[in-house]
């Protein structure tokens, strides 16, 4: 699902960040291939389900617990197409930035496959194109 | 060993081997840059002098760095009270055992079924020897410790794309490797090719060099012998008796192979200040330091409670809590100051009444996905078929290594293991799984590593950090842009009202960071109130 390239982006700005406890890994999975099931879903639900879904719940109606996750089901903050694909690629608190862990294509999808489902019903999509106008052009770790 | 390694040197290889070089000086400036090579500065508990003259601290979060502060701050004559939201102290140091129930956000609730005295340290596990701060606390509270294993030589460094998916030892290929490498570099010395590098005078010590740090031969060549099989071990190692003549092991691994295997990754995991012996473990799981605070400090904290409002006026703090359960029956304290532990994933919703620069350093600091895996085995196979005794295991699998347990070797009956040890994209993946499904997943991958796990598996439970209720992740991802941004701005005293934690350390996601970031505030903060 995600290109060699991204994944290995991704996983050199883990290790700068994370420093200490990533220096105990072997380096990047070469092995993290989506399952048989999950490879036959469209790449909008893949995406959910093996990233978003880790906090803001498989039915999407976030959590609560010293602090929330917001729910994304049934929420008027996702009528604007941007919002969502802006919190992504930028993150917002303690939701990390995806812009270097998904690539555009995967952006668009999810953010298009979160705005259609969970009670969400807006006919307008997310382009890659967009996504790509959003995404930072230069970070410190893109010479690596 | 493969002739080409042995005859000569191809460019290729060379650049490989440079590349190699490289990148592990790349990661050590890069740890540098963090301050992450850095010793401890702890230089014993502070030295509170003076009279708070009754002086009240709030502190939020019976955690490592709200419990360190608590202690020093009532030793130092101050009225102290911790609010916590979980019914225990400790926070992220926290071990599972057996009886114990987790219910993590989404309401997925796991019951630990461990034999008694098994356990699983979601949180930290190490406490290395250079993080002098959190070992003083431990050693001040009668907290036990024995020796973590971080580096087994007979564990194994694994590739799904290299030796057709077949565990390798670390001891073969770290000897494989430094061999070749040594090898390669005598010729170039011998061949006066670093005529310009070194010295004449020079050449021979490298060359003596070479030879013991690689196990090479007298005549600088890393082949099958004494010296090698001394390091990676025998093809039939030396005995007693009749039948005692050991045979030297043949098979060694080519350049080549090692290289494009990409296991030499794993040869340096072990090598940096946080990993270097000696590492300790305290007996009976890292919980036990939290626990001990608690006991220490049991007149001192309030549970359950989950903190919703921190206001401050000219007179003092008014902190807002309320029941975890229900979200209701709010109530109001008050103190002069307030110490402020609880993590910025979740400090970040809570009203404040913070200068706009402290505030935007509370919102700008994502958290880290991480989770951990605990399995039960039936007996310890690891040591029983395989003498693994502690120690970790690196696999490219997405588990990412497998931990054994560093304690209670040779013991008959049930072990736990460390099954899965992941981040970033690995970790969420599975902390998107329901529990009993990263359980599953983990003896799966881990079945690649030993053929004994589906006929040895007991249970587990898994720890996905970013559903830990009262965390929301593992802990804060400073970046060196968001560090100069905003780091000192965070860590300021807003007139009543400072912060403290692992968060607000350069020793991001360990214990000692907690820990000389608490000393830090209280000191600053005492400097204030008896200069008030």
């Amino acid at each position: 699902m995600k290109k060699t390239y991204v994944k290995g982006l991704a996983a050199v700005l883990l290790m700068a960040v994370a420093g200490p406890v990533l220096a105990d890994n072997a380096g990047p999975s070469m092995t993290d291939k989506p399952t048989e099931a999950a490879s036959q879903m469209p790449l909008g639900e893949q995406v959910y389900t093996t990233t978003c879904q880790e906090c803001h719940m498989p039915n999407a109606m976030g959590a609560e617990g010293a602090g929330r996750y917001p729910a994304l089901a049934k929420n008027p903050k996702l009528a604007a197409k941007q919002y969502p694909m802006v919190m992504v690629v930028n993150g917002s608190k303690a939701m990390p930035s995806f812009a270097r862990q998904l690539d555009a294509d995967e952006i668009a999808a999810v953010v298009n496959y979160v705005r259609t489902h969970f009670g969400n019903n807006y006919k307008d999509k997310v382009t890659a194109a967009e996504v790509k106008a959003v995404l930072p052009k230069t970070g410190p770790y893109e010479g690596h | 060993m493969s002739d080409k390694a042995s005859t000569g040197i191809s460019r290729r290889e060379l650049l490989m081997m440079i590349g190699a070089m490289a990148g592990s000086a790349t990661s050590y400036n890069a740890m540098a840059s963090m301050g992450l090579v850095e010793e401890s500065r702890f230089n014993g508990p502070p030295k509170l002098d003076g009279d708070p003259k009754g002086a009240s601290v709030l502190i939020l979060g019976a955690g490592i760095a709200g419990m360190v502060a608590a202690m020093e701050l009532r030793n130092a004559g101050y009225k102290v009270k911790v609010l916590e939201y979980n019914s225990r102290a400790g926070g992220r140091n926290w071990s599972i055992r057996g009886g114990d129930v987790y219910t993590e956000l989404g309401g997925a609730t796991q019951h630990c079924e461990f034999d008694k005295g098994l356990y699983i340290n979601p949180g930290p596990w190490r406490l290395p020897y250079n993080h002098h701060g959190i070992l003083d606390y431990a050693r001040r509270l009668g907290v036990r410790v024995e020796p973590f294993q971080q580096l087994n030589f007979n564990a194994y460094v694994h590739s799904t794309q290299a030796f057709g998916g077949k565990p390798q030892r670390y001891r073969e290929i770290q000897t494989d490797y430094l061999g070749h490498v040594s090898e390669l570099l005598s010729k170039v010395t011998q061949q006066g090719k670093l005529n310009e590098m070194v010295s004449k005078e020079d050449e021979a010590s490298l060359l003596d060099s070479l030879r013991r740090i690689g196990a090479l031969d007298r005549r600088y060549r890393y082949v099958p012998g004494r010296e090698s099989s001394n390091r990676r071990g025998f093809q039939k190692p030396p005995g007693g008796g009749l039948d005692a003549r050991p045979i030297y092991s043949k098979d060694l691994t080519g350049l080549s192979e090692i290289l494009k295997s990409g296991l030499w990754r794993s040869i340096g995991a072990g090598w940096s200040t946080e990993f270097q012996s000696t590492i300790f473990e305290p007996v009976g799981g890292m919980g036990k330091i939290g626990e001990a605070f608690g006991r220490e400090l049991a007149d001192l904290i309030e549970y359950e409670r989950k903190v919703v409002k921190v206001h401050q006026n000219r007179k003092g703090v008014e902190v807002t809590y309320v029941d975890p359960k229900t979200d209701g029956n709010p109530r109001t304290v008050t103190a002069d100051y307030c110490l402020c532990t609880i993590p910025l994933s979740v400090l970040s919703q809570i009203d404040l009444n913070i200068n706009p620069k402290m505030q935007a350093a509370i919102n700008a600091v994502p958290y880290a996905a991480a989770i951990k895996i605990g399995l039960q085995f039936k007996r310890r196979f690891w040591e029983q078929d395989e003498h693994i005794y502690g120690g970790i295991s690196y696999t490219d699998l997405p588990i990412g290594s497998i931990g054994y347990p560093n304690t209670d070797y040779f013991q008959p009956g049930k072990g736990v293991l460390l099954g899965g040890y992941m981040f970033g994209p690995n970790a969420m993946k599975f902390t998107a799984m329901p529990p009993e499904e990263r359980v599953k997943k983990a003896v799966e991958y881990g079945a690649q590593i030993h053929a004994q796990y589906p006929q040895e598996f007991d249970n587990g439970v898994a720890v996905g950090w970013h559903r830990v209720p009262w965390t929301l992740g593992c802990f804060g991802t400073w970046t060196d842009e968001l560090r100069a941004q905003h780091y000192d701005d965070l860590c300021q005293i807003d007139h009543r009202f400072l912060v403290a934690g692992e968060h607000a350390s350069y020793i991001p996601g360990w214990q000692e960071g907690a820990v000389t970031s608490a000393i830090d505030a209280i000191t600053r903060l005492h400097h204030k109130v008896i200069n008030a």
